[in-house]
């Protein structure tokens, strides 16, 4: 009977130590509870419960240290305060896979807010545990470890290095070959993370094989795989020539333009995000999407899509275009232009219209055949708005200025020039006249329609100082015409009429 | 024939005398007739002397102009052979000028022809191609065309998919829904409630219900599912049974059942009784080979080299003897005194018997890695 007792002493606490962890970890998933439970002092509570004999309650204590330190840096700055982190790495060596779960947990918890806090978690030795987690055999192990190097790598490129220091690369590439499609996830996103701040840490993650496995994960049906591959892939191209080249040359064309008609949008994104990085780089890379027909798609992509998610397309178009005059036209003939001349009309949001504007520069700024093409899809007009609209932000100022002159010192396609007549400010005029003073001399039926239009009309009423280039401008229009009809149309010509009616004296017989 | 030559002769003397005679008979009548008739002519000398120089004059002139005649003819012949040989060079000149002339026209014309056929190539090659920008731009305009249509069709196959699975769920569901529901079936005594008497059909659900199997009793597969563990999903949890099962502790208190059954602390006992092997498996019975085998491998790996050793006196028993040439012969040397002494012909023997071997021959490597050795044996 007493020895019952006893025993019974002892399942009582344990009991409760247990349904203490538990609910404070049940509690911790409500953002209304935190406040209370920090005022509360459950870091100090829960640090000793780590070290508790029994492994249940040193796992649900680590659970509600990553679930705390999920919500706001200041508890992951309690969790680093609290010397929490050192005995948490001590042990991810040594616990079982839900501790190894819940550990790693909590260091992508802390490690996430801020790059002070993910180098205290590097400090404190976390990265070389988390790369013997990825080698564990749990698949659930891993994916956290996998995490928690990719919150810890996203920061900058210091904390990148030291986790491609600790060896972390060839394993994370291992990991995406495994047939857990969560774990290929959080292995890709792993990998872009560190593939996105330099050259060299893209290099590193390409010398290890991982561009070939990336490629055949584009086809996966997972939408999120999807993304953080396409993701990664983006990442690596984006640095240098060398790269994007390397990953042409896994053949991701022309599976890639798959993904441009995915149902995610995030999907469309980033498929769209990877062609622009390819293309930017160099023409022979935007000739090799061309001929993959990554044109049209981008342009159905651009089309089906709204807001932010057509902002890498638009680019890709505008560093195409930019390019090479065969690389407009090919833009051209994919019907990009009255493409992007909708994203211009359509969207609110000022960056995306200074990137259509930008792209709409690039491509009708080679020939005047590209002129034509960007001028009869109505597009200088909005052009012209957006940069006297004050509402307008000053890149899209900038960048609308910029193409209007790119697209008018090429455009011979009268009909459209001439509204710039009566609305355009005079550092645009300037282009204006300079055009008509080109076109007209050589063309008889524009001098005609120049007239009939009221253009030559306009051009007398305009007030440029003398000797300025806008005055040389207007005096070989004006050469271009009769003198009578010059003086026809000057202003004041009616007024002079009536004073010769008035001074003249008829002879009376 | 002498006859009639003679006779011509004679007759042609005869005439000439006669003419003779007529002759010299008119010579006086000569020196007057030619006086009187001088004296008759001086009337007209003057007038017959210049009817005598106009005539030759005239013969003269006619003489001179035919002369001149001449000469103009040939000068003309002259000339126009000058002429026409003149003209033939200054032609031939002109023609080599012509010659000239159109040999440079056609060089030239050809000189353009194969410039502006280069210029063509050079521009076209280097600068700009207008056919192979048409072409290349027809390509991309198809090129986009296919891939658009590919895309459109890769993602009208991938919507059906999505519907039908979209079906197959939903159709899923609706069967579970039955099967939950069919307790709702009407009987034949007693109509349910989607089969009102008052209309004509019963609902749609009536006969999903009736095709429709129960469910059974869920007892079991509820608690199997409230104790599942899913580890892809462990971090979201948020139910008090989802947390990992802690080690039960041993039950402190149980009254005993009531029954035919052993005493609970008999049961724990041997439930959790530890393992006894038996003495076969907990020694091994094949130690004897096992230790046979380890020292024939020790033994195996100290010895330097596996293969006998080969110098000494058995290797030379395997070897024939090769005699000098210079000292064989075609006659065989008898082998008596060589390899034995005594006579093989037994016949001739003192005794039966032969002779016996007392001491072995001196072999000292010759049982080198024998098992047994058997020195000072009689072999």
């Amino acid at each position: 009977m007493s020895q019952r007792q006893v025993l019974q002493v002892f399942e009582l606490y344990q009991n409760a130590r247990t349904r203490f962890v538990q609910m404070v970890a049940e509690q911790a998933t409500k953002p209304q509870n935190i406040e209370t439970l920090q005022n509360a002092g459950i870091m100090s509570l829960l640090r000793p419960l780590l070290l508790d004999v029994v492994p249940t309650i040193q796992q649900t204590a680590a659970l509600a240290l990553g679930r705390l330190a999920n919500y706001n840096d200041d508890l992951a700055e309690a969790v680093v305060k609290g010397d929490i982190l050192p005995q948490l790495v001590y042990s991810l060596a040594e616990q079982n896979c839900v501790y190894k779960k819940a550990a790693a947990f909590v260091l992508r918890a802390v490690g996430k807010h801020s790059p002070q806090l993910a180098q205290a978690t590097v400090d404190c030795g976390a990265l070389d545990s988390l790369v013997i987690c990825l080698e564990d055999f749990d698949p659930g192990v891993k994916e956290a470890a996998a995490w928690a190097l990719a919150y810890i790598a996203r920061h900058n490129a210091e904390l990148s290095q030291a986790v491609v220091d600790a060896g972390a690369v060839p394993l994370l590439v291992l990991c995406i070959q495994e047939p857990e499609t969560a774990l290929k996830r959080i292995a890709a996103s792993a990998l872009s993370d560190i593939s996105k701040h330099s050259p060299e840490l893209a290099q590193t993650v390409v010398d290890v094989g991982a561009i070939a496995h990336l490629a055949q994960m584009i086809l996966n049906p997972d939408e999120k795989l999807k993304q953080q591959v396409l993701s990664a892939l983006s990442h690596i191209a984006k640095h240098s020539v060398d790269l994007a080249e390397m990953v042409v040359e896994a053949e991701i064309f022309p599976v890639v333009l798959t993904c441009l008609k995915d149902k995610d949008d995030f999907v469309k994104k980033n498929a769209c995000t990877l062609i622009r990085e390819i293309a930017k780089h160099t023409p022979e890379l935007s000739q090799l999407i061309v001929n993959a027909g990554g044109v049209a798609a981008v342009i159905d992509c651009i089309g089906s899509c709204k807001g932010n998610i057509r902002l890498p397309g638009i680019m890709m178009l505008g560093y195409m275009a930019a390019h090479s005059e065969n690389l407009a036209m090919a833009v051209i003939i994919s019907k990009g232009v009255p493409q992007l001349s909708d994203c211009l009309s359509e969207e609110p949001e000022d960056h995306i219209k200074a990137a259509a504007a930008w792209a709409l520069g690039q491509v009708g700024r080679h020939t005047p055949e590209h002129a034509r093409a960007v001028a009869i899809t109505n597009t200088l007009p909005v052009l012209l708005a957006l940069y006297m609209s004050p509402e307008s932000s000053e890149d899209l100022q900038v960048k609308s200025k910029k193409a209007i002159k790119n697209i008018i010192q090429k455009c011979t396609y009268l009909p459209a020039l001439e509204p710039f007549l009566y609305d355009a400010p005079p550092n645009i005029l300037k282009y204006v006249a300079g055009q008509f003073s080109k076109v007209l001399p050589h063309d008889s039926k524009a001098r005609r329609l120049f007239v009939t239009s009221g253009g030559l009309k306009k051009i007398q009423e305009i007030k440029a100082e003398p000797g300025s280039i806008l005055q040389e401008y207007i005096n070989n229009i004006n050469s271009c015409y009769p003198e009578e009809i010059v003086r026809y149309y000057s202003p004041g010509y009616s007024d002079i009429l009536l004073q010769r009616i008035d001074s003249y004296q008829p002879l009376i017989n | 024939m002498e006859t009639n030559s003679n006779n011509f002769g004679e007759l042609q003397e005869l005439k000439d005398m006669a003419t003779l005679a007529k002759l010299l008979a008119r010579a006086p009548f000569l020196e007057s007739q030619y006086y009187f008739r001088n004296r008759a002519v001086d009337s007209f000398r003057k007038f017959e002397n210049d009817a005598a120089v106009m005539i030759q004059s005239w013969f003269r002139g006619c003489q001179v102009r035919a002369y001149m005649r001449h000469l103009n003819r040939v000068v003309t012949i002259i000339q126009k052979w000058w002429r026409s040989y003149l003209g033939r060079k200054f032609y031939q000149l002109v023609v080599e000028a012509a010659y000239y002339t159109m040999k440079m026209n056609l060089y030239n014309e050809m000189a353009v022809r194969i410039q502006r056929r280069w210029r063509g190539f050079r521009i076209r090659k280097y600068c700009f191609n207008y056919y192979y920008l048409k072409e290349y731009l027809r390509a991309v305009s198809e090129t986009n065309d296919a891939i658009r249509e590919a895309l459109e069709e890769f993602a009208e196959m991938k919507e059906r998919e999505e519907r039908k699975v979209l079906l197959e769920r939903e159709e899923k569901q609706k069967d579970y829904q039955a099967r939950k529901m069919h307790y709702l079936l009407s009987t034949k005594q007693i109509s349910g409630i989607y089969n009102s008497p008052f209309r004509e059909h019963p609902d749609p659900w009536e006969l999903r219900l009736q095709k429709a199997k129960p469910l059974g009793h869920q007892k079991y597969t509820a608690e199997k599912g409230k104790t599942s563990q899913s580890p892809s999903n462990w971090l979201a949890c948020t139910s008090v049974h989802s947390f990992p099962q802690s080690e039960s502790l041993p039950p402190i208190s149980r009254k005993r059942c009531q029954g035919p059954f052993r005493d609970i602390n008999e049961v724990l006992e041997q439930r959790y009784k530890p393992l006894e092997p038996t003495l076969r498996v907990a020694e091994p019975i094949n130690h004897l080979r096992l230790a046979r085998e380890a020292f024939k491998q020790e033994e195996r790996m100290r010895n330097v080299q596996d293969k006998m050793f080969l110098p000494f006196s058995s290797y030379h028993k395997k070897e024939k003897y090769i005699p000098m040439i210079h000292s064989s012969s075609a006659y065989n040397s008898d082998s008596y005194g060589q390899k034995h002494f005594r006579s093989q012909d037994s016949k001739k023997w003192i005794s039966d018997k032969d002779f016996q071997t007392v001491l072995p021959s001196f072999q000292l490597f010759s049982k080198y890695g024998k098992l047994y050795s058997k020195a000072g044996e009689i072999v």
